[in-house]
């Protein structure tokens, strides 16, 4: 009885789903970003005085696309929930997967090429660099893993 | 006592709308069906704020406290407009005008001219490319000595506001209807510029800003602006989930209805 064509393919269905948690990722890890690492433990700063231009454009239209991304993702998996279609498998890897290429992004491009502000300030950073940079190559390579496993057909 | 003028100039339009909206309630309320009261409750409180931003006490304090002006910016410029957008006062007007007069005034909003001005590009730069000019130049300081241009500025952050709420959600008829995806592109850069400009304030203080006022300024202005904007996001995707119904649950509706 499904008269809408666009949805009908299961290709669209999956890609929807991964774009869906890809966008959720993306925003949820960058208001983590904002609310943990800003907000409460005031390790990252508003504004640092080596920002470079570049770093704050590149910030500006993160944020901005996050704080969208977040709220149109949940409004897509309602969407892939009254169609019945919502593969919370695919969805979790793309979160994974959306998640951990922004904290890359984040660590490597936006602190350290672009110097927009380091993790944190008077301590020896590279444990930090480190560990910030591999939690989000691990959240990678799982949603990888996530996103390709074979759709199992009783969900 | 020019101060005191200028407050008055700029509180008489919202005065004069907010009349205007409250007549036309109780006119077309007695012929049709009660105008919905959270709509006339979205439209006192959007006049109040935009009021609060250019008279009485937090007004007065921001000609000279950079923090307090910003604030009058959030009110006057988003928050305002947004819940004056959602009191829907184009279908008020309609619902409360003759037939004819109803009819020239889709003309007018058919126009040309307003597809340009509501137009989410023109729209966002109007909006934030105003307030870029503003901080970034010598405007803001001159706003402050000249009455006329402090008018000026003021009227533009609010029309500004307006239109580019009116060019993202559709609450009232909209002749010129643009497509989810192109808005929501426009929606993410004009975003993008208001933060930008908030962190640039920060790191620049306007000409005549003492810097510590300057932080805490981009900071509210950062801030605030995501607050405010969170809402306008909401209510955007909202409407692009109405509008991605599929069929299928259209119809079952549909027939339950009947």
């Amino acid at each position: 009885m499904n008269s809408d064509k666009e949805m009908n393919s299961m290709s669209t269905i999956s890609n929807r789903n991964l774009w869906s948690g890809l966008l959720f990722g993306i925003g949820f890890v960058a208001f983590i970003d904002e609310a943990v690492f800003h907000q409460l433990l005031h390790w990252h700063h508003f504004y640092d005085k080596s920002t470079t231009n570049i770093g704050l454009v590149s910030d500006g239209f993160f944020h901005a696309f996050s704080w969208f991304a977040t709220v149109w993702a949940l409004f897509m998996v309602a969407d892939l929930r009254r169609r019945k279609a919502w593969q919370p498998t695919k969805w979790t890897g793309g979160g994974l997967l959306g998640a951990g290429g922004f904290q890359l992004y984040d660590g490597t491009v936006q602190h350290k090429l672009m110097g927009l502000h380091q993790i944190r300030y008077n301590v020896e950073i590279l444990p930090y660099d480190l560990a910030w940079n591999i939690i989000g190559f691990i959240m990678v390579l799982i949603g990888i893993k996530l996103v390709v496993r074979k759709h199992s057909p009783s969900s | 006592m020019a101060g005191l003028n200028i407050h008055i100039i700029l509180t008489l339009p919202f005065a004069a709308l907010l009349i205007l909206y409250i007549t036309a309630v109780i006119v077309s309320s007695q012929r049709q069906k009660p105008w919905p009261l959270y709509r006339t409750a979205f439209w006192i409180l959007g006049i109040f704020l935009s009021i609060m931003a250019v008279a009485g006490p937090l007004a007065a304090k921001a000609h000279h406290d950079f923090p307090a002006h910003m604030l009058g910016h959030l009110l006057l410029g988003m928050l305002g407009p947004l819940l004056m957008v959602l009191g829907a006062p184009i279908t008020l007007l309609f619902r409360t005008l003759n037939v004819r007069t109803a009819r020239r005034i889709s003309q007018l909003l058919k126009s040309s001219l307003i597809r340009f001005l509501t137009d989410p590009t023109v729209a966002a730069i109007l909006n934030v490319g105003g307030l870029w000019v503003l901080y970034t130049t010598h405007l803001f300081m001159v706003m402050q000595q000249s009455p006329l241009l402090h008018i000026i500025v003021h009227l533009h952050v609010f029309l500004a506001g307006y239109l580019f709420t009116v060019s993202m959600i559709q609450i009232d008829p909209a002749p010129h209807r643009t497509s989810f995806a192109y808005r929501a592109i426009v929606l993410v850069v004009a975003l993008a510029g208001h933060g930008i400009l908030a962190k640039y304030i920060f790191a620049c203080p306007p000409n005549g800003v003492p810097a510590a006022k300057a932080e805490l300024g981009g900071m509210m202005m950062y801030y605030g602006g995501d607050a405010v904007d969170l809402f306008l996001i909401i209510i955007f995707c909202h409407q692009w989930y109405k509008a991605a119904k599929p069929r299928a649950i259209v119809q079952s509706q549909k027939t339950n209805e009947c």
